[in-house]
């Protein structure tokens, strides 16, 4: 049985002016880890209110859990688990009060499950009398996913669950999303970061509230098309400009510390015939070798056609 | 039921744990009502009298000296002339002039008769009124002492005398404080029930808390009750440090039943806790509902009749003032602390408070409803 099904869902605001979801429909396995990736203002969190029960959709239909989220949503918020984007648990409450609070309004208590958030809870643990309100960033992340575990969902939504995260917490985080997904917990979690969709089973491309791809992430950035270069030079803010003005150039973009560059016909002499240009130009520091296309690369490629 | 006593668990925790809300409940009742009475007062005293004399006779001295003897009139400034004193109600230094025309005495001896002029600054108009209603009197009793002295006792008694004897009803020695602590305890109360009960709803849509409670079993009616229930108990609270200062501080004993005061009350809450409800519905920030609040609280403060008399208000301000809570209970507590009203008496503001109640309520919870 699919965990999260979804079935041409439309979701608009302002009285169908803003569209911020277009007939959406992917299915998540059970037990499978599941990533929206796209930008801000792409439909993701429009997507996770409706399957969390808190917006009704416009069209289409979808289940969670199998329970239907129109009719069946008193069922549905039984089994979920919820972390929205921004921190919202009660700030003038301690660490433990919020999460007893979450454990008693679900009639259970904090030692039935305590296996299941154990491995995080003891991070926060030394700081359980101090108010929520008080934490870092990650500790608040910890608390909130606590909260969002603590009844034993059978599916979870996190919601951009590490952006304004440092780095070495982001690690850690999907290092906990891993643990709980050993445990057969259905995840679906949203980011606007490449570099983390890698770590889901299957993720969804969605831009404008249209769903681009779905796919594994290794097929996702195998799918892309052609051959693709990182090319790298002293004066960077130069290259950009004669890169993009260079006529066999399909596509150019900033991306880190290099240039990720396409040509229109992929051959063997492209490169040399390309490191001669740049030379003549006065380009030094030279560096062009071929590389794997990334996800973002591929987001980028299907995502603004119009630049090819 | 389980729920909703974890609801009210954490409420309460809240609550107790935020000083300024405490503060503001525990001690805005004792200051305010300790010190409001006594600046808030519409007695109207201290009027500053410029007196210009230009007869400076005994009889004019006399006339002087009655009229600071009062305890209305204080800060006699004397001017030689008409302008002079009108410089003094320009920078507002006096409220009224007197002056007395030069042969004050000899026309009264002589004939029988004189005029004083009298100059008023009728900028505020109670004060002004009042005032040469006050001066009025005082000069019409000057006149009679030199009448008595100078007219025949046998000739005096043929004038025809009504004197006219007045009994103050239900508030005999015409005690301001009685009359006001009572409607301040009800501005009080009213102003903090709307307050807190629409900006702490307000305060969880706006933290995004209330997102969270969603997607839990809570139903909507438990975390309604939740909300609504503790600020039920704050508002008995204040009611109850109100009534205590008024007694203790004041000495107000209400004549009617305190049960029965009690019983309103219950019931009153339950209609502007659902005011505060349908506020909350109607903002997404504590930014909005303070701004909504304080427009309906306005309004309900100024025709509610606790400052000013709802009889003399046009139709319109007494059609508004019945579709103000406030102003049922500050008729009631007014009714049934300085007249000791039964139940029979408040019978029609109480059925007004239920029928307000079910109107505010049912629209905020449909009002709820649809925006979630």
């Amino acid at each position: 049985m699919d965990a999260i099904t979804l079935d041409n869902i439309t979701k608009t605001y302002n009285k169908g002016k803003v569209l911020a979801v277009d007939k959406a429909t992917f299915t998540v396995a059970e037990g499978e880890m599941f990533g929206l990736i796209g930008p801000d203002g792409a439909g993701k969190t429009s997507i996770f209110r409706v399957l969390t029960t808190l917006l009704l959709p416009d069209g289409g239909s979808g289940t969670v859990a199998g329970f239907d989220i129109v009719d069946q949503y008193k069922e549905i918020r039984n089994c979920i688990g919820y972390m929205p984007g921004k921190f919202s648990l009660y700030q003038d409450l301690s660490v433990e009060e919020n999460l007893k609070f979450f454990a008693t309004i679900f009639e259970t208590t904090i030692e039935e499950n305590y296996e299941l958030i154990k491995d995080i809870y003891i991070q926060i643990e030394p700081f359980k009398t101090r108010r929520a309100g008080k934490l870092s960033g990650g500790m608040k992340q910890k608390l909130a996913l606590c909260c969002a575990l603590i009844h034993k969902p059978k599916v979870l939504f996190l919601d951009e669950p590490t952006t304004g995260v440092d780095a070495v917490s982001r690690v850690e985080f999907w290092e906990m999303l891993k643990r709980l997904k050993h445990q057969g917990i259905t995840i679906l979690v949203s980011t606007p970061y490449m570099d983390e969709a890698v770590l889901c089973d299957r993720i969804a491309l969605i831009q404008d509230g249209k769903i681009l791809s779905i796919d594994s992430s290794e097929n996702t950035m195998k799918k892309y098309p052609g051959r693709m270069y990182a090319v790298h030079s002293l004066n960077m803010h130069k290259l950009l400009k004669d890169l993009r003005s260079y006529p066999d150039t399909l596509s150019c973009f900033t991306f880190g510390d290099s240039m990720h560059l396409t040509f229109r016909e992929d051959n063997d002499g492209n490169v040399t015939r390309l490191n001669e240009y740049l030379n003549n130009i006065g380009h030094t520091n030279l560096e062009i070798k071929e590389i794997q296309a990334g996800i973002e690369d591929y987001f980028i490629k299907i995502s603004e056609p119009a630049h090819g | 039921m389980r729920t909703l006593r974890f609801l009210l668990q954490k409420e309460f925790k809240q609550i107790l744990r935020s000083r300024s809300l405490l503060i503001s409940i525990l001690m805005m009742p004792i200051i305010q009502l300790t010190l409001m009475p006594l600046a808030a007062n519409y007695e109207v005293k201290n009027i500053a009298v410029a007196v210009v004399d230009h007869d400076h006779s005994s009889y004019s001295r006399k006339l002087i000296d009655k009229i600071f003897a009062s305890k209305y009139f204080s800060g006699g400034s004397y001017t030689t002339s008409y302008s002079a004193a009108g410089k003094l109600i320009e920078q507002n230094k006096a409220d009224i002039i007197l002056e007395i025309p030069h042969g004050f005495e000899d026309n009264l001896i002589r004939d029988d008769h004189e005029q004083i002029f009298l100059a008023v600054n009728a900028i505020n108009g109670t004060k002004a009124g009042i005032g040469s209603g006050y001066l009025g009197a005082i000069v019409a009793d000057f006149n009679n002492d030199i009448r008595q002295q100078w007219v025949h006792a046998s000739r005096f008694s043929d004038a025809p005398a009504i004197d006219i004897v007045p009994a103050n009803w239900y508030n005999p020695f015409m005690s301001y404080f009685l009359f006001m602590v009572p409607g301040l305890i009800v501005s009080l109360l009213t102003g903090l029930g709307v307050f807190s009960a629409s900006l702490n709803i307000v305060k969880e849509k706006e933290i995004g808390t209330i997102e969270q409670i969603n997607v839990t079993p809570i139903r909507k009616y438990h975390f309604i009750l939740g909300k609504l229930i503790p600020y039920w108990v704050l508002g008995m609270t204040v009611f109850t440090i109100g009534m205590l200062v008024s007694r203790f501080v004041y000495g107000i004993v209400p004549l009617g039943s305190i049960p029965m005061l009690y019983g309103f009350l219950s019931v009153y809450l339950v209609t502007l806790l659902g005011a505060g409800l349908l506020i909350s519905t109607y903002s997404d920030t504590q930014q909005q509902a303070v701004s909504l609040a304080f427009f309906f609280m306005l309004i309900f403060n100024m025709i509610s009749g606790v400052f000013t008399s709802i009889d003399s208000m046009p139709e319109w301000g007494k059609v508004m003032s019945y579709f103000s809570p406030m102003s049922h209970f500050a008729a009631v507590m007014r009714m049934v602390v300085l007249k000791g009203s039964t139940f029979h008496d408040i019978m029609p503001h109480f059925l007004a408070i239920v029928l307000l109640g079910i109107v505010f309520n049912t629209w905020a919870i449909l009002n709820y409803r649809k925006t979630t």
